[in-house]
């Protein structure tokens, strides 16, 4: 069977190929927390590769040695057990799940996505008085809204992030689930309505590089890519300054207008962001005749509002792609601008 | 007018003239396509006066040899779909980059991929395996039908009937936009307000209760009916592995069953399971779907594992290596599949414990998955290897399956699955261990068992060349998507920026192609088989030399499979039979108790079919008609007492005689 032979090349040939493509970025990227989890890649593969190959090196070879043309190969019908055999292909597999198992546990938690960064890179540790950069991330209906509280900016599409300054992403969603993800970076984390994932990362190049959604979210789906730039702290300065000079403020009604499904969005930029607005969106409260989610949940930890809740609700309309319009419902705030003290009932809000 | 109107939409609900897609010429001609073959294949039928045979022989049937055959049939029609949908969507990857944004606008695609995952899985991958199950199982367990032969044929028209409303989305109406698990809010009724996520519901509903009362039937025959002698040790490597596969088929499809029921009310009735407001959670939809999930990664392959082990043994000519660790690591798998589930989203944010936990389970699953590779392999030491076409499937698995295996693994390290989840890295992994592992198998095991089913075997020219495209087709069709992975690529994008990434699209391309050929070959092997059965007709019932109860019987077996109950001594029945000089039994025959045909089980899956399209378009009249129908058909079933009739022994002694005759000219 030659043609055996050659698949088997064609086999060993691939791994090598993998290793040396064109820019495999998961293998060599720019960012601490990336370069870790590649090697973590390269440092697995070679740990199985120890049984793999032999395998299929074994498979190859007894497919030909004993194939039915060569009578000079022992046939022995009937032997089906070894013990010592036994012992060797259960133990060789074992070894190397214990080994890979521990360094799984102990890398899961080194390079958990919420754990704040204690390196730089390799060389150099993170200090204690280095406060990393809080960037709030939201992924839309199809783009991405990065708000900097520090820096009190906010930009659709486009990323920056210093140099070797620890950064703290606050990942949540508008509307379906996407995830959030720069391979020069880090690894990916979903962001998902109503919920806030963490990712900690810090970029070691300066650069520019892609980031997208890497979660199916619909229709615009493939669009929904941003920019990601590693500048020098000047740069990132002189960055943080053209979002300041454009002098507009995201306030809620922007954001409800922003929300709106779109595709493609080009870059824009916020020099001021209206307080609160990442919590709102994060509790579903952006439109303020909602209930904040983490109002309900206060009120459902103290036992809820019994029967009367249940009429505490707001019909909306959803639209989008329907034949017809759809009702839906909301939970409605206990106190709106109108009615800052809630006194008026709530209840029944809706119900004319 | 209003009350025209309202008539209108009491009858049709939301169907309307745009459901159909004129707009969309791929699919008015792929339309007028079916419609031409269906028209042809109805012309012929009559032509042929088919009807009273097809319904009489083939759609009452309840025999398991039949179901079994119609499963597979199903999966290979399914099959060719659900392979189109992946033909286009490598053809959109392989030009959209740029300003050229394909063929394909992101509507269209997003069905077809989700398409081609629901179908692949739960309308190939599944009937072919079921249908394997049912028609090896009893056989090689030495009974006469399974244990509940009507449940039997229920179950495939349920699986034919769902199958068939996701065919007819493709007319009538869309498919889902949501990716094949329907990961709400995308599928809730918010951002999915239309038709495609009602058919997904309803097809797996129905599909998903054949699935269920399939495993029902299965676990309780080979629990109850082996023959005697046969204890658990000594039941054939196969019908263990259906064993395991059915267990897990009745304890993970409730679970699928609920989370669809639980996203239905979300989608007819307003509650808030998983959505975003009023206290809804989609979180709970993912764990609950991959609780089903994961398991049923498991249910595909461990019947192809059980196939591997039956044709490595006979094509080796050698008692299958290490039974006792064979059978453990099966049952390990079996009881691990349920302890990582976690493994398909370690990215939505769980503490690092847990994605250790879950990580490392995953991973001591290959130990028991890797013990099992060694078996094969010490199997195939100091044997006869005889490389028929299903011995080559098997040796293209074993290479195949450890690249796949490895991959998974590496996925099942939390960090880095971080940068390799969703990437096409673990797309080129799945269709790895899917292809190389539960499709190889179920290839192999259709050439292995296809003389036992039609008294012939397939033609082995056009079978090496199937083999061979598809190994090749699949090297070629995913080692590209593993580099691209590597790169940074993510799963079900419609179109590209960076044109550096085109060239492996189209490698991937390329590989599609091949397999294309390898399914063309497949094909022309049926036909070629077909037109040379004579020259390849086997009348000794045992083509292949076999180890197991099912090559002691005639090709194809008479409808009550053994005219004795075999007494079993030894895991390799038929081998030990053999070498102890069994001398069949020609003499003294009885009448044998066999069931009744009846179309019990077409009525109702059909019905249970129209309730599903009348709910998917709110045809809330004709959904309470097709219900009230298909309660009433199920009560009059009830009341069918002629549900059994005995082969007179006269008939036994002709068809037994008929083949000693057979088997006396064979010998000569």
């Amino acid at each position: 069977m030659p043609s055996l032979k050659h698949l088997s090349r064609t086999l060993l040939l691939a791994p090598t190929l993998l290793l040396a493509g064109c820019n495999t970025v998961l293998l060599n990227p720019s960012g601490d927390i990336a370069a870790q989890q590649g090697k973590l890649i390269l440092a697995s593969t070679w740990l199985m590769l120890l049984i793999i190959v032999p395998v299929i090196a074994l498979t190859v070879l007894f497919a030909w040695r004993y194939r039915a043309s060569n009578k000079e190969a022992r046939y022995e019908p009937d032997w089906d057990h070894s013990t010592q055999l036994e012992l060797v292909i259960w133990a060789a597999p074992l070894l190397i799940i214990i080994a890979l198992g521990a360094m799984t546990w102990i890398s899961t938690h080194t390079l958990d996505p919420y754990r704040p960064l204690t390196r730089i890179d390799a060389q150099r540790p993170v200090t204690p008085d280095v406060k990393p950069l809080v960037v709030e991330v939201v992924a839309l209906d199809w783009k991405w809204l990065f708000i900097y509280p520090e820096q009190g900016i906010a930009v659709v599409n486009e990323l920056a992030a210093p140099v070797d300054r620890p950064v703290q992403f606050k990942i949540t969603a508008s509307s379906v689930m996407n995830a959030f993800y720069i391979p020069e970076l880090a690894g990916m984390i979903y962001a998902m309505p109503g919920m806030q994932t963490q990712l900690h990362a810090v970029i070691n190049k300066p650069g520019d590089f892609e980031g997208f959604s890497s979660n199916y979210s619909g229709a615009g789906f493939s669009g929904m890519r941003f920019r990601f730039h590693g500048l020098s702290h000047a740069d990132f300065d002189q960055w943080v300054a053209k979002a300041k000079a454009d002098g507009r403020e995201l306030t809620r009604a922007d954001y409800l207008k922003l929300e709106q499904p779109s595709e493609r969005e080009p870059v824009r930029r916020w020099a001021t962001v209206a307080p609160g607005l990442y919590d709102a969106i994060l509790n579903r409260c952006v439109d303020s005749t909602k209930m904040c989610m983490s109002e309900m949940m206060a009120i459902d930890a103290n036992g809820g509002l019994g029967r009367q809740g249940i009429e505490g609700v707001k019909a909306r309309e959803a639209a989008e792609g329907s034949d017809k319009p759809r009702t839906y419902y909301v939970a409605a705030a206990l106190c709106t601008v109108a009615d800052p003290s809630g006194t008026q009932p709530v209840l029944r809000t809706d119900k004319n | 007018m209003l009350d025209h109107l309202d008539l209108t939409k009491l009858i049709f609900g939301r169907l309307t003239w745009n459901a159909i897609p004129f707009h969309e010429p791929i699919l008015i001609v792929t339309f007028a396509a079916v419609c031409l073959g269906g028209l042809g294949m109805l012309a012929l039928i009559t032509r042929y006066r088919l009807w009273g045979y097809l319904w009489n022989e083939w759609f009452t049937s309840i025999d398991h040899k039949k179901i079994g055959i119609m499963y597979v049939i199903l999966g290979l029609v399914m099959l060719l779909r659900g392979f189109a949908d992946a033909l286009m969507m490598r053809a959109q990857q392989a030009v959209s980059f740029g300003d050229n944004l394909g063929y394909l606008p992101p509507h269209h695609y997003d069905q077809i991929f989700t398409a081609h995952g629901v179908i692949m899985i739960f309308f190939v991958a599944m009937p072919l395996v079921t249908g394997l199950m049912n028609f090896v199982v009893p056989l090689q367990i030495g009974a006469r039908d399974v244990a509940f032969p009507f449940l039997n044929n229920f179950s495939f028209w349920m699986t034919a009937f769902g199958a068939g409303l996701t065919m007819a989305s493709l007319f009538v109406g869309e498919f889902a936009r949501t990716g094949w698990l329907a990961y709400p809010p995308l599928s809730g009724i918010a951002f999915s307000p239309d038709v495609g996520v009602d058919y997904y519901i309803w097809s797996l509903q129905i599909a998903g209760v054949g699935t269920l009362l399939s495993g029902v039937n299965l676990v309780a025959t080979i629990v109850k009916m082996r023959a005697p002698g046969m204890s658990m040790m000594k039941m054939p490597v196969f019908t263990w592995t259906s064993l395991c596969t059915n267990v897990l088929i009745v304890a993970a499809f409730p679970v699928l069953t609920a989370v669809l029921v639980l996203l239905s009310l979300d989608r007819y009735v307003g509650t808030n399971f998983f959505t975003n407001d009023l206290g809804g959670n989609a979180m709970m939809y993912v764990n609950l779907i991959w609780i089903w999930g994961h398991p049923e990664v498991y249910i595909l392959v461990l019947p192809a594992f059980g196939i591997f082990s039956e044709v490595v043994s006979t094509f080796s000519g050698k008692r299958l290596f290490g039974y006792a660790s064979m059978v453990y690591a099966t049952v390990v798998i079996t009881i691990l599949s349920y302890l990582v589930w976690l493994h398909h989203f370690f990215t939505m944010g769980s503490g690092a414990s847990v994605n250790s936990f879950f990580g490392i389970t995953t991973m001591i699953i290959s130990i028991p998955t890797g013990a099992k590779i060694f078996n094969w392999l010490f199997t195939m030491y100091r044997g006869r290897i005889r490389f028929e076409v299903p011995m080559l499937w098997t040796v293209g698995f074993m290479i195949t399956f450890v690249i796949g295996g490895m991959t998974g693994v590496l996925l099942a390290v939390p960090p880095a699955d971080f940068v390799l989840h969703n990437s096409l890295f673990l797309i080129a992994h799945f269709h790895n261990v899917i292809i190389g592992g539960v499709l190889f198998g179920l290839l192999a095991g259709i050439t292995y068992w296809f003389p036992k089913a039609f008294g012939y075997k397939l033609d082995p020219f056009w079978g090496k060349c199937s083999f061979w495209f598809w190994q090749i087709g699949f090297f070629f069709a995913f080692m590209p998507l593993y580099v691209l992975g590597l790169m940074g690529v993510t799963r079900r994008l419609s179109h590209f920026d960076d044109p550096s990434l085109q060239v492996w699209f189209i490698i991937a391309a390329f590989g599609a192609v091949l397999i294309a050929l390898g399914i063309a070959s497949f094909l022309i092997q049926l036909v070629v088989s077909f037109l040379r059965r004579e020259q390849l007709r086997d009348v000794t019932g045992d083509p292949w030399n076999g180890r197991t109860l099912e090559w002691s019987t005639a090709s194809p077996p008479p409808s009550y499979n053994f005219a004795f109950t075999p007494v079993v001594h030894d895991n390799d029945a038929w081998y030990d039979m053999k070498a102890n000089q069994y001398e069949r039994p020609t003499s003294g025959f009885i009448a044998i108790h066999m069931p009744k045909n009846t179309g019990a089980g077409f009525v109702i899956a059909a019905l249970s079919a129209a309730v599903g399209f009348a709910l998917i378009w709110h045809m809330w009249l004709a959904a309470g008609l097709a219900f009230v129908a298909m309660m009433a058909a199920i009560i009059i079933h009830t009341f069918n007492y002629k549900r059994d009739f005995h082969i007179g022994a006269d008939e036994v002694v002709r068809t037994e005689d008929a083949r000693t005759q057979q088997l006396a000219v064979a010998h000569v």
